[in-house]
């Protein structure tokens, strides 16, 4: 676009075209934004990786660090514990969530609507808030095993790995659900008539025809679960499993320091599998866009349930309701409970914890509301304008400003915080007297990266639905370009901006993986941070189960304003009333 | 291997079919014979998918008989049918490639292995796409799909052929050339056929018989010939073709019949009935004279449509409009909008509807 080689053009005017290129605005931001993501996601991923491949020793390129990594017992360990509670937290989300999406798609339930919420109410906690609380309902001496004490069974749901694999599963269980639900959703009926038309009923039916057109919602959901359980630092640690790979990790880096080759070993391992689960539902996926509905056609056909089938299936729904709702209730009564211990329920009930959480987490609330505030004003900025050179300017490679944003989904928080570490420990910050690496601005750069994904979608689902023929009406009345992005463009797509707004600061507000790493005095730290020192000492549970429920307080503010907003929107756009 | 059916006619009897409390179909009756191909053919929302999912086993149950051959199909799940339906959308299963898409139905029925893939292949090289049988149903045109779909329903041999509005989904030249080619291989198989439609001209090309549906209700079964030529009343009349329908009185005049119009104009024609009824009259059977004095209906030209092979003229008589279509030769003049014209009717051309209403549902 800003270079067009005419032959005939003088020498000199195109040297001076050389030296002092003339940029348009989008031009410059795409630079200034693929510098900011190169220099605080890919330099730090890179180094990351290359220095798992550096000897420690001479400074040369070696495997001699994974060799370690794999003759060490306790590292092989935490690869195949790590490996073992991703593949069971798949087994067991999905133990939830296929019953629920068989019983909304193929019967006529009065409670579908319970289940479309069962399907994001998890998901408004961070899975390490109900971490602890879960504890005190399944734990050896919690809740259920007290009870269950009488009959002389226990059940051991929090031993170990038992209790990563369960907090994991109650809150990952709805991406399988989603996903399934929606493809279910999009099969055809004439899909399933069709079959039945030539013999097949019943269970052959399903499995071959219902099934494998469902399968890659599943697999997508399924993948998903496998690298957020697999990449996942905070539930670990506060159930206090080290032996898993994002909490050697983080244990090596914050004990032995950054010199360490292990925790870089164990990153690139982490980011490795990343890439690999979503090259491989990349390759699952490809080819197999099933959305077979038809105008007019409806999903699969409805059967209505029986009386006795009803009641089943209403059990069922409400057992996996009180599965996952068990974090919340936990917390709940952790947070209102005096003492809590050996008993199935609290001894009494107060505020105290709420007034004790008050008066010592100030800072972290602060802290929380400033970074994911900033965090998430920065996302939208930078996503509004990535969206805009993506789909309105012809910018060459700015597809890859889409690419590398997305990127930081595969990027486990821990290796970002471990990156920011070694990238910039040498970096001092001008004026601050302090490296980069421990400056509190940091860990708003993390947010800021990580989140990116998040606002971005948000955004570019919002340009698309602005018809480019609005801006180009806009053009021909005389507004330049500019003028056209801030007059039409911006106000169009304010709905969906707003709502990536939300969902950023929503998410960033309760992060804990990148910022553990990067909290270098308790004076910067965020809530998540907070929580996670209050549960770290048993007479700091109550208060800090109060900050849980503050926590999820603002999630589930945000979430529903989020949703508000975006449905707000589109009864805007589609003229309803 | 044969793909050649031992066929079946299908006789339905007394059928009622609702939705809820709302009725779709109410008393349908119909006999189609052996080896005929036959169509249904009504506005959207005539019931006419509706009766063809009923005979495939979809959709509510009916009241009433479903016979193919001397087995009465009401009541039995699709799968125990052996009824082929070719499914508006074709249906393809996107996972499957062509071969295992048209091997589905016969891996049901248990057939041997090496019998299934000789078949398939019969199947495929009878719709002409053999060379297609990796492919997946993504990779194929519409048309092609459709083939697909029809090959892995004649595959299973079913007693009867049903096809679900089969060429609404291709655009309008492939058409033309799918219903020429379904036809001759409904006639090489010899399969009876019954064929949904909302297209008079695809039901007018393809069926040795049809019926048309309106509201719920059969409102007339015949030739696309004869339904044309003597429908049974209003609603058929006006659905297939453009008719002029006028309302009056047959009385007995001098050596025969004329009918005296609400409006007041005489017109003489033939009719072995008297009374009150309407005169359906279709646009070619009516001559336009540029010379007004000499007919019995005189009228003024509002508007005209030069159509190539002829011209369509609309032409104000009295209260009414009516619709003229003059065939038209090399540089024959035509007339101008405004004119004052006279319409001369041949005596036998018109059909008399008595007075009584449509068939409807009650």
């Amino acid at each position: 676009m800003t270079h067009q080689t005419a032959g005939a053009a003088p020498a000199r005017r195109r040297l001076t075209d050389v030296l002092f290129p003339k940029f348009s605005g989008t031009v410059l931001a795409a630079i200034f934004i693929a510098t900011l993501l190169f220099g605080f996601l890919i330099l730090p991923v890179a180094k990351v990786i290359y220095v798992a491949f550096l000897d420690p020793q001479t400074g040369g390129l070696t495997l001699q660090n994974f060799g370690d990594f794999f003759s060490s017992s306790l590292f092989r360990e935490s690869f195949y514990n790590s490996f073992y509670v991703s593949a069971m937290s798949v087994v067991v989300a999905s133990v939830f969530a296929l019953p629920l999406a068989y019983i909304t798609s193929r019967f006529e339930f009065s409670g579908s609507m319970l289940i479309q919420s069962l399907g994001f109410i998890p998901l408004i906690m961070p899975p390490f808030v109900g971490a602890i609380a879960m504890q005190l309902l399944f734990g050896r001496n919690g809740t259920f095993n007290l009870l269950l004490a009488n009959w002389g069974i226990n059940i051991p749901f929090m031993e170990g790995l038992n209790g990563v694999i369960l907090v994991q599963s109650v809150h990952y269980f709805p991406f399988i659900l989603i996903n399934l639900s929606a493809s279910l959703r999009n099969i055809d009926r004439s899909m399933e008539e069709s079959a039945q038309n030539l013999g097949a009923h019943g269970l052959r039916l399903f499995r071959r025809v219902v099934f494998p057109l469902a399968a890659p919602g599943y697999l997508a959901g399924a993948s998903l679960v496998f690298i957020k359980v697999f990449d996942d630092l905070g539930t670990p640690l506060l159930l206090n499993v080290n032996n898993m790979l994002a909490p050697q990790a983080y244990l090596r880096i914050s004990s032995i320091g950054i010199s360490d080759p292990m925790g870089y070993v164990i990153s690139f391992i982490l980011v490795a599998f990343s890439v690999f689960s979503l090259w491989a539902s990349f390759l699952l996926m490809r080819g197999k866009d099933y959305a077979t509905t038809q105008k007019g056609g409806g999903g699969l056909s409805r059967r209505k349930l029986s009386t006795r089938e009803n009641i089943f299936a209403y059990a069922i729904v409400i057992l996996i309701l009180l599965m996952v709702l068990s974090p919340h209730i936990a917390l709940a009564l952790l947070a209102f409970g005096t003492i809590w211990s050996y008993s199935p329920l609290p001894d009494g009930y107060t505020l105290d914890n709420f007034q004790t959480m008050f008066a010592q987490s100030g800072v972290y609330i602060k802290n929380t509301l400033v970074y994911a505030g900033l965090a998430a004003f920065i996302d939208v900025v930078l996503a509004t304008a990535i969206a805009y050179i993506v789909l309105r300017t012809k910018i060459i490679g700015r597809q890859w400003l889409d690419y590398m944003a997305t990127a930081a989904l595969a990027v486990p928080g821990v290796v970002l915080g471990i990156g920011y570490l070694r990238t910039f420990n040498d970096f001092e910050v001008p004026l601050v007297g302090k490296p980069l690496a421990s400056w509190w601005v940091i860990i708003l750069v993390a947010l800021t990266i990580r989140r990116l994904p998040y606002a971005l979608r948000a955004c570019t689902a919002a340009l698309q639905q602005v018809s480019i023929s609005l801006e180009e009406a806009a053009e021909s009345l005389g507004a330049d370009r500019s003028s056209t992005i801030r007059r039409i463009v911006v106000p169009l797509m304010s709905g969906g901006i707003l709502a990536g707004f939300v969902t950023s600061f929503a998410t960033a507000a309760v992060e804990l993986s990148a910022t553990i790493m990067l909290v270098s005095t308790d004076q910067d730290a965020p809530l998540a941070y907070g929580i996670y020192l209050f549960m770290q000492s048993p007479s700091g549970r109550g208060a800090g189960a109060a900050l849980g429920i503050f926590a999820v307080i603002i999630v589930a503010a945000g979430t529903l304003l989020a949703q508000y907003i975006i449905d707000r929107d589109r009864k805007h756009r589609t003229g309803e009333r | 291997m044969t793909l050649i059916q031992k066929s079946a006619g299908i006789s339905i009897q007394n059928l009622h079919l609702s939705f809820g409390n709302t009725k779709v179909l109410t008393g349908v009756n119909l006999e189609i014979k052996a080896g005929e191909f036959f169509a249904f053919l009504g506005p959207s929302g005539s019931g006419k998918s509706t009766l063809l999912r009923a005979i495939a086993g979809f959709g509510p149950r009916p009241k009433g008989k479903i016979l193919v051959g001397d087995r009465d199909l009401a009541g039995l799940p699709p799968w125990e049918r052996n009824v082929g339906m070719v499914f508006q959308s074709y249906a393809l299963w996107p996972h499957m490639s062509v071969r295992k898409n048209v091997a589905f139905g016969l891996v049901e029925k248990k057939v041997p292995s090496n019998q299934i893939n000789e078949k398939v292949e019969a199947a495929l090289s009878l719709v002409g796409l053999l060379d297609y049988a990796e492919r997946m149903p993504s990779q194929l045109s519409g048309g092609q799909q459709q083939r697909v779909a029809l090959a892995r329903t004649i595959v299973v041999e079913p007693d009867v052929l049903l096809l679900d509005e089969p060429l609404s989904n291709l655009d309008a030249s492939l058409r033309v050339q799918m219903r020429r080619e379904l036809l001759a291989l409904q006639r090489k198989l010899g399969l009876t056929t019954i064929f949904v439609t909302h297209d008079q001209e695809e039901a007018n090309t393809t069926a040795d018989r049809m019926a048309v549906l309106d509201q719920g209700v059969v409102q007339q079964i015949g030739s696309p010939q004869m339904l044309y030529d003597h429908p049974e009343n209003l609603f058929v009349a006006r659905f297939l073709g453009t008719a002029n329908i006028l309302e009056g009185e047959i009385t007995r005049a001098d050596g025969g019949a004329q009918i005296e119009l609400i409006t007041g104009e005489k017109i003489a024609i033939e009719s072995s009935v008297l009374g009150e009824g309407n005169l359906v009259l279709r646009p070619q059977n009516i001559v336009v004279r540029p010379d007004p004095s000499a007919s019995a209906l005189t009228g003024k030209i509002s508007h005209r449509e030069f159509l190539g092979a002829q011209v369509r003229y609309l032409v104000d008589v009295a209260n009414t409009q009516m619709v003229v279509d003059q065939s038209h030769a090399l540089d024959q003049p035509v007339l101008d909008v405004g004119a004052e014209v006279g319409l001369d009717i041949n005596k036998k051309s018109g059909v008399f509807l008595p007075k009584k209403e449509v068939k409807h549902a009650a």
